[in-house]
């Protein structure tokens, strides 16, 4: 990767290699199917004023800890029946929000270069995304939505805990902690070029 | 505040309105948004937010981050209950781990 600069008429650019763009798309589509999973197909299609007011929302939150972590509660434990209001009426439209974030972050990558069906990743050329304002704040988001959900996996839930991770001998556990610890880079280096 | 001249409001002077009024601020708290300490998101990302979202400056963003970083919480603004659960919703939004309450204070 290439790091994230400002160009002079005001976007953000970025290169990716092909096995990067693919593998940030593939996290990026779990993300919105692990988010579907919860609501059912229709989160993005829902009418948006349906979704803002939260119509037929759950009051309940998810059990996939992944889940809990991207849509948490409002009010701390012990008020369980106010998260649970808010919930209702608040649930859809944060994970409308959250896939549109994600679909924004492929959609950036599509534009550059990236081939959703490209059999294999030889052959294929570098991605280079060119973000706007609104990209830009829907790749932070979804870089964050990435990282909490490989996080809760990993069981990071102490600093302490993700160098742990790093230093795993289970080859899995550390292919996915170099993983996390990329997308960090990544969002750092986006971060460092705004404002 | 001390050199307004107190002038008997004479056609209320037997009531005790004003005493009441003072009562009532103190005992009706403000909600607050508290945001708390995660070990994966980048501090630089969450000062970030605290300066993208609520406009605070640099300096201001970067201690209520170091307070959230070091004390695992901070409250980060205050107000109305419903503010404060759209603040919250945004911060889920942006990733971030918050929640509305009754101010302790």
């Amino acid at each position: 990767m290439k790091p994230f600069r400002r160009r002079r008429r005001g976007s953000t650019t970025a290169t990716f290699d092909p096995g990067e763009a693919a593998l940030l798309a593939n996290l990026a589509r779990q993300v919105i199917e692990l988010l579907r999973d919860r609501h059912g197909e229709s989160v993005a299609d829902t009418d948006p004023l349906a979704a803002q007011l939260g119509l037929d929302g759950p009051s309940l939150p998810p059990e996939d800890p992944v889940l809990r972590r991207l849509l948490p509660d409002a009010y701390s434990g012990d008020e369980a029946e106010e998260s649970g209001e808010f919930r209702r009426y608040t649930e859809q439209a944060l994970t409308a929000a959250k896939v549109s974030h994600a679909e924004a972050v492929l959609s950036s990558l599509v534009v550059g270069g990236y081939d959703p069906d490209a059999a294999e990743i030889r052959g294929q050329e570098a991605v280079e995304v060119e973000l706007g304002n609104e990209a830009v704040q829907a790749w932070l988001k979804t870089l964050t939505d990435i990282r909490l959900a490989i996080a809760v996996r990993l069981g990071i839930e102490t600093e302490e805990d993700a160098a742990l991770v790093a230093r795993s001998e289970d080859d899995a556990v550390a292919a996915m902690s170099d993983v996390y610890d990329w997308l960090g880079y990544v969002q750092e280096s986006l971060i460092s070029v705004l404002d | 505040m001390g050199d307004v001249p107190k002038t008997a409001p004479v056609e209320h002077a037997d009531t005790e309105v004003d005493t009441d009024v003072g009562l009532d601020l103190v005992v009706d708290r403000p909600w607050v948004t508290i945001v708390w300490n995660d070990p994966v998101n980048l501090m630089s990302y969450v000062a970030y937010v605290f300066r993208t979202y609520f406009g605070y400056t640099e300096e201001k963003a970067e201690t209520l981050m170091m307070a959230v970083h070091q004390e695992g919480r901070a409250v980060v603004s205050s107000g109305g209950r419903e503010e404060m659960e759209r603040h919250v919703q945004a911060m889920h939004d942006y990733g971030l781990w918050a929640t509305v309450q009754k101010d302790e204070a």
